[in-house]
C-alpha cells in the first residue's frame, strides 16, 4: 500500500513553499514511498518506556551574560538582499497580516 | 620544487616553514599552480581566493622573518568546505540557491583557521547543502575522485577529499552530519574525522542536521588530522552545543600511536556494521587492519550493538525534519536568488518563495525537505520523529554499552568503493545506504575516524577503516588510528597516495 | 476582505448575553526590557534606525545560532514566580515552523509542550472591588520578529499594497507569552474582566521591572480569544452553565490598549451572538480590530494548513532551572498589586471609592511616592487626583508623564501648610513647574508668588478699598455682612492675588463692624 499520495506530497510541498511541477509531483510520491518504508522500521524498534533523545550531548543550561555585542552595519546586514530601499529589505507584496 | 611541496604533509610543511626551508609564499603558490593544474579535471573547487591565501602567506613570512613565535601550522594552507561562512568570500554550500551569496561574517571555525594564520587557498565542492554521498548533488557539477575520474569522491565533502589527494591542499575542512568526512576519505584514501559532538563550534556552518551536524579535519595522515582537529576544536560561546571542559590532546595522541604499541587497547569489532552487503574487497581489507592491531598488540573483541540496524531509519527521518526547519530560511527576502514565478502578474512574496525554493533547490535537497515536512506534521509526528528520537536513545544504550567493554570500535567505514559517476542518482535509497556505517556515531554524538586500510582488490580502489570511540575522547582515534596507519605504511613501504594516479598534465 | 469600516451585523449586548454565556482566552505577549535580545547581543532600543540591531544570528543569516540571554530566562521565572505558577524543572525550546517574511528564519524559537512556568493564576480586582481569579495555563519564552511596512495603495495597509518594506530590529527582542486558561463565569462582566486582566498584569509586569509594559509601543500586546456557549442558568458560574461544552472562538489579534479589550470583547460577543441567533456559524479565524470604527474583521482562516510541526530545538539545549535559583528570584518578587493595593488603603485611610479612582487613574504610585516624601495621604490625592490630573488631560499625558516629581508635589504642599502659599498661588506654582521654571521654591521665587503675611501693607489696601467702595462699605455697616465679599476681592486685586484672603475679611470686619 503507498504511505504517501500524491495529494498529501502536493501539501507537503505547499507547507514547505516549494513549487513542484505534476511530474516532480508524481516521482517524489514515488520515491517518499520507498523510502518510508525503508524507515518505518523505527516505529517498531522503541518501546513506549524509551526516552527520546533530541539533543546527542546532555547538556543544560547554557546562557550568555546580557551584554550588547557589536552587531552588523545596515550596509552589511543589507549586503545581500535581493532588493532593498530605505534601509529596509524590500519583499514582492505580503497576502495576509500574520 | 613545487610538486614536492604538495606532497608534503601538513606536519612537514609546518616544519619547513619553521626552520625556513621554505616560504609560505611559495607554500601556497605551489598550491594554487597545482590547483590550476589539475583542478580542471577534478573540481575539487568551487571557488579560489589566491589573492587573500598568498596575503595570510606573506603575513607569515613577514613574522617568521621577524622571529615571530606563530601557531603551529601558520602558513600551512588549507581549502575549506563551502558550507563555512567566509566573511568576503563566496559560500554557497553547493546551492543555486545561494549562488553569489557573501556572507558578511565568518564562521567560528573559519576565525580559529585565520588565527592559526593558515592561508585559505578557496572553497571546495559538495553536495547541496551537504545532502548526498557522492557530491553529484553540487548545484556546480560534480566533483571526481582523483584515483578514477569516472567515479564519485564521496560526499557530502568529495570537493575537501579531492583536494587532498589531488594534492591541492594539504589539508582541508569538513562536515560530518552522517558520514559526510568519513565517507568521501574512505573512498579517497585519505583521512577523516568526526570530533565528538560540540568539539568544533558549529557557528557559521550553515546548518543540514543540527543535532547531527560536526566539523573536522581532512588530512593525508592521522598527524595531520590532528594538528588541524586541535586547531578547528575548542570551546565557542557563540555555539550553545559546544563542549566545555578539558579537551583531549589529540596530536599527542597521534605520535604516541605512531609509535605502534596498542598494549592495554580493547577495540571492538561491531557486528552489525559488516558481513553481508559488504563488498569483498572491503571486508578482506577490513579483516587484514583487525589482524594489524592485534599484532600491534591490542585485545579485539567483537561486540553486538544491536539498534544500529535501525539507525539508518532513524537518521533518514531525523535529517530530513531538522533539515527541512532549517532550510526554510531560504526563501528569497534576505539574500540569495530571488525568482518570480512565470506567468503570474504581480506575485505575492509566498508565491516568490515557491518559486526561488522550486528554482534554487535541486532535487534531493526538494526530496528530504517533503519528507522532513512529513515526519513533523500533525498526526506523524509521533510515529516518525518521536519514533527516531527512541531509535537514538536505544543507539547511545549500545554505545555505552560496547565500551563497557571495549576502548574503541572499528568497522569498515564504507559498503563499497567509490562507484561510478551517476550510478546511483536515480535509486535515493541505495545512495542513503552508502552511510549505514557512518550514521550511528553521528546519532550518539561520539566522535569517528576513517583512514585508509589499502585498495580492494577487485577494483584497485581505496578502502576505508572507520574507529568510534565514547564522547570526548577523539584521543583514542588517533592513537589506534596513527598505530594502523604506522603498521600499514611500513607494510606498503609508503602512502597509499604514493599509487594515485598522478594526474599531471605531462603524464595524461 | 473587509475595509476597516465595515462591520457585521450585531447583536444588542444584553441581547446576546440573555442568549449566550461568553468564554474568553487572553494571550498577552510581553516584550522584556532586556539590554539584547533572546538570542543575540544585538541592543533593544526602541526607535533605532533601520536594521541597525541586527546580526547574523538574529538576521537568520545561514550558519548563524542562538544563545540564550540568561536575564531574559531570569525574567521569565520571575513572572512565572509573580503569576503563581509552577516553574519547570526541565524545559526546552521548539520551533513554530511557519512561512513569513518579517520572520527572518521562518521559524519561531518558542516553548511548546515544555513551558518554563505553568498552572498559576491572577487576581484581578473589578470596578467594583470584587476579586476575579484568572487562571494562567502558562508563560513561556518566545522571540519577536521583525516590523513590515507596506508601500503603495491607497491606505499604506497591508491590503492593496504594492511591495513591503522589512526592518528586523525588533527580531529576536524576547518576548514571554502569558496564556490564561478560559476563563469561564465572568458572563456579562467579560469584557470588564479582560480589561481588568490585563490592567493587573501591566500592573504586576510593571512592579517586576521586567518589561516597559508600553502598549502604545507594542511592548505589551493581547490577543482575545472569544467564544459564545448557550446560556442555560442565570448564574454564570452554576455548575449547568459550566457543562456546556464551548463554542467556535474567534482570535481578536493585537488590541492595543486596555479600552480597546474590553471594546473588542464586547464587540465579538455581539457579533458572534447575532451569527448564532442567525442560526450561523462562528469561524475559526483569526480577526484584526480597528480601533477607528470599533469593530474586527476576519483576517486568515485557521484552518488544516496550519501545520506549525513543532519539534525541539537542537540548537538551544534544555533549561533545567536549579531549585535555589528559583527560590532565590522568589526572594526578588514585589508585594503583588492587589495586596499592596489593599495595604495602601489602609494605611491611607481612604475610602474604597476613592481607591478605586486613585487605582484607575494610575495615581497610586504617585500618591505613594508624595506620601513618602513627607505629604499627609489626603493632600497627595487632592493634587494627584485634582489639579495634576486636570492638567495632565488638558496635555494628554499619562499623570507619570507630568513633568512635576513627587517630591516637588510634596514640597509644594509644605508651603501651603506653612502658609507660604495659598491654594490659587499653589497652582500657579504648579504652571510654573510644568513649564520648566524649575522646583516649587525657585518657582515662588522668580514668580513672586509668595503670601505677604506683613499686615502694613494689607492695611494700607484694606483701607483704600473702603475708601474707593464707599457705599459697598455702607452696607456692610449696615448689617449686610455678605457684601464684604467684594471689598476682600478688590483687596486681593489690588495685592495680585498674594495676600491670605481670610486675613484681609478679618481686617476688614475690624474696620467695618463695632
Amino acid at each position: 500500500m503507498s504511505a504517501i499520495s500524491r495529494e498529501e506530497v502536493s501539501h507537503l510541498a505547499m507547507l514547505a513553499r516549494i513549487d513542484l511541477t505534476p511530474d516532480e509531483l508524481d516521482r517524489m510520491a514515488g520515491q517518499l514511498d520507498v523510502i518510508l518504508d525503508a524507515v518505518a522500521t523505527v516505529r517498531e524498534v522503541a518501546g513506549d518506556d524509551v526516552p527520546a533523545t533530541s539533543h546527542p550531548m546532555p547538556l543544560t543550561n547554557v546562557t550568555r551574560p546580557d551584554e550588547v555585542r557589536p552587531s552588523l552595519t545596515p550596509e552589511q546586514a543589507l549586503s545581500g538582499a535581493p532588493e532593498s530601499e530605505q534601509q529596509r529589505f524590500r519583499v514582492p507584496r505580503i497576502l495576509e497580516e500574520d | 620544487m613545487a610538486t614536492e611541496l604538495t606532497h608534503h604533509t601538513a606536519a612537514q610543511l609546518a616544519e619547513g616553514l619553521r626552520a625556513q626551508q621554505f616560504s609560505a609564499v611559495e607554500v601556497t603558490r605551489a598550491h594554487l599552480n597545482r590547483i590550476a593544474e589539475v583542478d580542471g579535471d577534478v573540481h575539487a573547487y568551487l571557488h579560489i581566493a589566491g589573492n587573500t591565501a598568498l596575503a595570510t602567506a606573506r603575513s607569515v613570512d613577514a613574522a617568521l622573518a621577524a622571529g615571530e613565535q606563530l601557531p603551529a601550522l601558520a602558513g600551512v594552507p588549507i581549502a575549506v568546505k563551502d558550507v563555512m561562512a567566509t566573511q568576503g568570500v563566496p559560500t554557497t554550500c553547493g546551492s543555486a540557491i545561494l549562488k553569489g551569496w557573501v556572507p558578511p561574517y565568518d564562521a567560528s571555525v573559519i576565525r580559529r583557521i585565520k588565527d592559526a594564520r593558515m592561508p585559505i587557498l578557496g572553497k571546495t565542492n559538495m553536495d547541496e547543502f551537504a545532502m548526498g554521498s557522492s557530491t553529484e548533488h553540487s548545484a556546480y557539477g560534480p566533483t571526481r575522485n582523483p584515483w578514477d575520474l569516472t567515479r564519485i569522491p564521496g560526499g557530502s565533502g568529495g570537493g575537501s577529499a579531492a583536494t587532498l589527494a589531488s594534492f591541492t591542499a594539504p589539508l582541508a575542512t569538513g562536515t560530518d552530519t552522517g558520514g559526510s568526512i568519513r565517507q568521501p576519505a574512505a573512498v579517497t584514501g585519505t583521512v577523516g574525522v568526526k570530533p565528538t559532538y560540540g568539539a568544533v563550534s558549529r557557528y557559521g556552518l550553515v546548518a543540514l542536521a543540527s543535532s547531527l551536524d560536526q566539523a573536522g579535519p581532512c588530512a593525508r595522515t592521522v598527524l595531520d588530522a590532528a594538528l588541524l582537529h586541535e586547531v578547528m576544536a575548542g570551546h565557542d560561546p557563540m555555539d550553545s552545543t559546544s563542549l566545555t571542559g578539558q579537551y583531549p590532546d589529540v596530536v599527542a595522541a597521534a605520535r604516541r600511536g605512531a609509535l605502534g604499541d596498542l598494549g592495554g587497547v580493547t577495540v571492538g569489532v561491531v557486528r552489525e556494521l559488516g558481513g553481508d552487503g559488504y563488498q569483498a574487497g572491503v571486508r578482506q581489507r577490513f579483516d587484514e587492519a583487525v589482524d594489524l592491531l592485534t599484532a600491534a598488540g591490542a585485545k579485539v573483541v567483537e561486540v553486538s550493538c544491536p539498534s544500529f540496524t535501525a539507525a539508518l531509519g532513524a537518521y533518514y527521518l531525523i535529517l530530513p525534519s531538522e533539515a527541512s526547519s532549517n532550510l526554510a530560511k531560504f526563501d528569497a527576502m534576505r539574500y540569495g536568488i530571488r525568482v518570480y514565478p512565470k506567468g503570474v502578474d504581480d506575485p505575492t512574496a509566498e508565491q516568490v518563495m515557491a518559486a526561488t525554493r522550486e528554482v534554487g533547490f535541486g532535487a534531493e535537497v526538494k526530496r528530504r525537505i517533503i519528507l522532513g515536512t512529513y515526519a513533523l506534521s500533525s498526526g506523524y509526528y509521533d510515529a516518525y520523529y518521536g519514533s527516531a528520537q527512541k531509535v537514538r536513545t536505544l543507539i547511545q544504550r549500545d554505545f555505552a554499552a560496547a565500551f563497557e567493554v571495549a576502548d574503541v570500535l572499528i568497522s569498515p567505514t564504507s559498503p563499497t568503493t567509490a562507484f561510478p559517476l551517476g550510478d546511483k542518482l536515480d535509486d535515493p535509497l541505495s545512495m542513503y545506504l552508502q552511510d549505514v556505517a557512518t550514521i550511528p556515531a553521528n546519532l550518539a554524538g561520539v566522535p569517528g575516524m576513517s583512514l585508509p586500510a589499502g585498495l580492494a582488490e577487485e577494483d584497485g580502489l581505496p578502502v576505508g577503516l572507520q574507529i568510534l570511540a565514547p564522547a570526548r575522547c577523539d584521543d583514542r582515534l588517533y592513537l589506534v588510528g596513527a598505530a594502523v596507519e604506522a603498521a600499514l605504511t611500513s607494510r606498503w613501504g609508503g602512502a597509499l597516495l604514493d599509487r594515485a594516479p598522478s594526474l599531471d598534465r605531462e603524464a595524461v | 476582505m473587509g475595509a476597516s469600516g465595515t462591520g457585521e451585523t450585531v447583536l444588542a449586548y444584553d441581547e446576546a448575553m440573555a442568549a449566550y454565556d461568553p468564554v474568553m482566552g487572553l494571550e498577552v505577549h510581553v516584550e522584556l526590557n532586556t539590554a539584547t535580545k533572546m538570542f543575540c547581543g544585538c541592543p533593544t532600543t526602541f526607535g533605532a534606525e533601520p536594521n541597525s540591531q541586527v546580526c547574523p544570528v538574529c538576521l537568520g543569516l545561514p550558519g548563524a545560532l542562538p544563545v540564550l540571554n540568561a536575564k531574559g530566562l531570569e525574567g521569565a521565572v520571575r513572572i512565572g514566580l509573580a503569576l503563581n505558577c509552577t516553574i519547570a524543572s526541565w524545559c526546552r525550546f521548539a520551533r513554530k515552523n511557519y512561512f513569513y517574511p518579517d520572520m527572518p528564519k521562518n521559524f519561531q524559537t518558542s516553548q511548546y509542550d515544555e513551558p518554563i512556568a505553568f498552572d498559576g493564576h491572577l487576581d484581578v480586582e473589578l470596578d467594583d472591588g470584587t476579586t476575579f481569579r484568572v487562571e494562567i495555563e502558562r508563560a513561556h519564552m518566545e522571540e519577536d520578529t521583525g516590523k513590515s511596512s507596506h508601500v503603495g495603495g491607497a491606505t499604506g495597509r497591508i491590503h492593496g499594497a504594492e511591495y513591503s518594506l522589512v526592518d528586523y530590529n525588533r527580531a529576536g527582542i524576547p518576548l514571554i507569552e502569558i496564556v490564561t486558561k478560559p476563563l469561564v463565569g465572568a458572563g456579562d462582566r467579560a469584557p470588564e474582566v479582560a480589561r481588568a486582566y490585563v490592567s493587573a498584569l501591566r500592573d504586576l509586569l510593571r512592579a517586576l521591572g521586567v518589561s516597559d509594559v508600553k502598549m502604545e509601543q507594542g511592548s505589551l500586546r493581547c490577543d482575545a480569544n472569544v467564544s459564545l456557549r448557550k446560556r442555560v442558568s442565570d448564574d454564570a458560574t452554576s455548575s449547568e452553565q459550566k457543562a456546556v461544552p464551548f463554542g467556535i472562538r474567534s482570535e481578536t489579534k493585537n488590541v492595543n490598549s486596555l479600552r480597546s479589550i474590553e471594546r473588542a470583547v464586547r464587540y465579538e460577543i455581539t457579533r458572534q451572538a447575532a451569527r448564532l441567533a442567525a442560526g450561523r456559524r462562528v469561524v475559526q479565524e483569526t480577526r484584526h480590530w480597528h480601533e477607528d470604527t470599533g469593530v474586527t474583521t476576519a483576517g486568515r482562516e485557521k484552518s488544516d494548513a496550519e501545520d506549525y510541526r513543532y519539534f525541539p530545538e537542537p540548537d538551544l539545549v534544555p533549561i533545567a532551572p536549579e531549585a535555589a535559583w528559583v527560590e532565590q528570584l522568589r526572594t526578588t518578587l514585589p508585594e503583588p498589586p492587589a495586596q499592596r493595593r489593599r495595604r495602601l488603603q489602609t494605611e491611607w485611610g481612604f475610602g474604597d471609592l476613592e481607591m478605586r479612582d486613585v487605582v484607575n487613574a494610575g495615581a497610586t504610585e504617585a500618591i505613594e511616592a508624595t506620601v513618602v516624601a513627607g505629604a499627609s495621604p489626603a493632600t497627595a490625592r487632592k493634587w494627584w487626583m485634582g489639579e495634576l490630573a486636570r492638567q495632565a488631560n488638558t496635555r494628554g499625558l499619562e499623570l507619570s508623564a507630568l513633568a512635576i516629581t513627587p517630591a516637588q508635589v510634596a514640597e509644594l504642599q509644605a508651603l501651603v501648610d506653612a502658609g507660604t502659599l495659598n491654594d490659587a498661588l499653589a497652582r500657579q506654582v504648579v504652571e510654573g513647574v510644568l513649564a520648566g521654571e524649575g522646583g516649587p521654591a525657585e518657582v515662588v521665587a522668580a514668580r513672586g508668588l509668595e503670601l505677604v503675611s506683613d499686615d502694613g501693607p494689607l492695611i494700607d489696601a484694606v483701607e483704600a478699598a473702603i475708601a474707593a467702595h464707599a457705599d459697598v462699605a455702607d452696607k456692610v455697616r449696615g448689617g449686610k455682612v455678605a457684601a464684604v465679599g467684594a471689598l476682600v476681592g478688590a483687596v486681593m486685586k489690588q495685592m495680585r492675588g498674594k495676600a491670605d484672603a481670610a486675613r484681609v475679611r478679618e481686617l476688614l470686619m475690624e474696620r467695618l463692624t463695632p
